[in-house]
């Protein structure tokens, strides 16, 4: 075991997997010598050479249209688009091309592609940078969506999900990069995607969750049961699809839930898992389900940030009004 | 007045003449049928040489029938090939088996020239999705609908087979409206970057729908595009078989050889409308321009440059018509013994393994199909 930041633990996981399959090829922006801008692949062109990972010319659309080019070559692409708000410039070969390969051509093709990239508020970033874009993924129907909130889950989500043959989208909260330590095996495993985690048992409310909204939720929850309330933590793991036996089951336990994300309120994610839980488990519940979101603007600019951005405050908040409904 | 300084380091009446220069039209066989370049002839035997024609003239009954058979309302989607045999079926005729092919929409006959059986063109066209289950061994992918796509897939198949040490190459199409897409400039550029062995191909038949190749850009030739990316670029005549054939060839080589990628512009035009659904190319054509392309036909100079040599008959003519109807009607035939596709073959096939959504889904849309 070895202490690790989320950061380091997907460096671990790519070595494992530059190791494990010949076919694994990582590449971007300065993913080479550079080592990422976060560093997230650092030092791996030095241990497995220029031909598995590899810089590209500035231009997200060609690097989404290599991605599906080397699929189709037989070759497992994990190609890092440096920041998510750049999305929008590789939004056909995600949405339009690699998604539908294998209806597109009857199973004959696939696309075997983890595309990582870092995402998420309270880092001061420029503009398009820190976007929340989860949810335009989760519309997209061939996708999967994982996002760690920490860096055990991170090396064994990024496992399965670079040895999943269908393409996923691998999100990577820059603020939970270096934000702590947890250990981690520094041998291989693999975390199942579509299978949420309980972080934290409870009977009276269920908190359902992911990405670096868990640690606040986490937070409130400890707040919370000082209070006398007993709260349980579900971290979603993978938002597409969802793991839709586990937040029944939970709400059906406490018949009181919220969702919290950091993304915008309109038509998300927290949107979705309400309707599923209102679609399975209507007469076990004892309040309406709220969340607890952003607001539905663009994503603020840094110095509106911390307030823009939900916190433990404003979960605790939405819990009370569903606790005392 | 621009300074003497700016005279001096910039002067772009010279900078645009020289390129230009750079950028001659490749021609071999003229609208005459007669050899005008014999130092570029590439090497073809009179077998393969009739066997290009004979694609020919089967393509364009292919496309006929083709027209017909949606107007039946027994195809679905289809753009017109006629006036594009040199461009499409010479340069496929210039690959080899291992070549991988990402085409355009328009660039379906040269996928059934690669091996794509022609049932399979038609349950494309049907929008049945067993269309583009490609079988093994053929190496080509669907006709790509989003026009700039197939640029940047193709820099990667490229890649990859560089990786692999393939002696192959990716060869893909797109239009002169094509040209004007991020994803074209992409595309090549990252294939120079990588000296990746990849093929791309402009089929400018000067209309991208209604819109005349002078309105995409401000450039003279589109091939000289290829200069802002690094990589060499090419002019031909696209109603020029022999033309058309020896730049693929070369460029073949030269991707072979690990000298990267080229760019061919193949000077061409289709005689009918971008597509079945409803274009009406009078609107923006005159028909002096359609007839004085139509004079260039493809299959006209090669037939009349193939009975000077003793190598066409009206006899083989007819027989290569004959085969081709024969064929076309034994692959309907086939294509409509498929059992429709349907939408639980459609959920099957989003994922490797069913989420739970899906499997309720397929669920549903199974007992509505059983009814």
């Amino acid at each position: 075991m070895a202490q690790m930041t989320m950061i380091q633990a997907i460096t671990d996981a790519l070595r494992t997997e530059l190791k494990n399959d010949e076919n694994v090829l990582v590449f971007g922006e300065d993913v080479g010598k550079n080592g990422g801008v976060f560093r997230a692949t650092e030092n791996l062109q030095k241990e497995f050479g220029e031909d598995r990972v590899f810089d590209t010319p500035l231009a997200e659309s060609g690097i989404g249209g290599i991605a599906i080019g080397l699929g189709l070559q037989g070759y497992r692409p994990v190609p890092e688009i440096q920041f998510f708000g750049f999305l929008f410039e590789v939004m056909d070969s995600v949405a339009g091309q690699m998604s539908r390969m294998r209806y597109r051509s009857g199973g004959r093709y696939n696309s075997p592609i983890t595309i990582r990239s870092p995402f998420g508020g309270g880092v001061h970033t420029p503009e398009m940078h820190a976007d929340s874009l989860e949810g335009l993924m989760a519309q997209t129907p061939g996708l999967k969506v994982v996002i760690p909130s920490s860096p055990y889950d991170a090396k064994g989500l990024l496992i399965s999900s670079i040895r999943d043959n269908d393409p996923v989208i691998f999100l990577e909260h820059m603020k939970l990069y270096r934000s702590f330590r947890e250990d981690v095996p520094e041998e291989e495993y693999t975390i199942p995607l579509g299978v949420a985690s309980v972080k934290r048992e409870g009977k009276d409310l269920s908190i359902i969750t992911y990405g670096a909204m868990v640690q606040e939720s986490i937070k409130a929850a400890e707040e919370l049961e000082k209070e006398g309330y007993s709260v349980e933590v579900i971290d979603l793991r993978t938002i597409a699809p969802l793991d839709i036996d586990t937040i029944i089951a939970s709400v059906e336990k406490t018949g009181r839930a919220i969702v919290v994300q950091e993304a915008q309120k309109q038509a998300g994610i927290a949107a979705n898992v309400v309707a599923e839980i209102n679609d399975r488990a209507i007469l076990s519940l004892d309040a309406p389900v709220l969340r607890v979101t952003a607001a539905d603007t663009v994503f603020a600019f840094s110095q509106a940030e911390p307030v823009w951005l939900p916190n433990y405050k404003d979960v605790i908040e939405t819990a009370k009004k569903v606790l005392n409904f | 007045m621009a300074s003497k300084a700016n005279q001096a380091n910039f002067d772009v009446k010279k900078q645009f003449e020289t390129v230009e220069e750079q950028f001659q039209t490749l021609q071999i066989l003229n609208e005459e049928g007669e050899i005008v370049n014999e130092a570029a002839m590439p090497e073809l035997t009179d077998e393969q040489l009739q066997e290009l024609m004979r694609r020919m003239v089967y393509t364009r009954i292919l496309d006929q029938r083709s027209i017909s058979l949606n107007r039946q309302g027994r195809l679905g989607f289809y753009a017109p090939t006629a006036g594009q045999e040199a461009s499409q079926l010479a340069s496929q005729f210039a690959l080899e088996k291992e070549d991988f092919i990402l085409p355009g929409y328009r660039d379906v006959p040269q996928l059934i020239w690669h091996g794509l059986p022609l049932s399979q063109a038609f349950l494309f066209s049907r929008g049945h999705f067993k269309g583009n289950q490609i079988p093994e061994g053929v190496n080509v992918i669907s006709p790509q609908i989003i026009i700039g796509a197939q640029y940047i897939q193709a820099a990667g198949v490229a890649l990859g087979m560089k990786k692999r040490g393939t002696k192959a190459v990716a060869i893909t199409y797109t239009g002169d409206g094509g040209t004007s897409q991020g994803d074209f400039y992409e595309g090549i550029n990252f294939a120079g970057a990588f000296k990746a062995p990849a093929i791309f191909i402009i089929q400018n038949n000067r209309f991208a729908i209604s819109t005349p190749v002078e309105k995409q850009s401000a450039s003279k030739t589109l091939a000289q595009k290829a200069v802002a990316a690094g990589i060499p670029g090419v002019v031909v005549d696209g109603m020029d078989p022999l033309a058309v054939y020896k730049a693929v060839k070369d460029a073949r080589e030269r991707a072979i050889n690990g000298e990267g990628p080229t760019l061919i512009e193949t000077l061409t035009y289709r005689y009918g409308p971008h597509t079945m659904a409803g274009d009406d190319p009078t609107r923006y054509r005159t028909s002096d321009l359609d007839n004085e392309w139509e004079l260039k036909d493809p299959l006209v100079r090669f037939r009349k440059f193939l009975e000077v040599k003793g190598l066409w008959t009206e006899e083989m003519e007819n027989e290569t018509i004959e085969k081709a109807k024969e064929e076309i009607k034994e692959a309907i035939k086939v294509a409509d013994a498929e059992p429709k596709q349907t939408v639980t073959d459609l959920i099957s096939n989003m994922f490797e393994e069913m989420p739970y959504n899906l499997k309720e889904q397929y669920e549903i849309y199974k007992e509505k199909e059983s009814k």
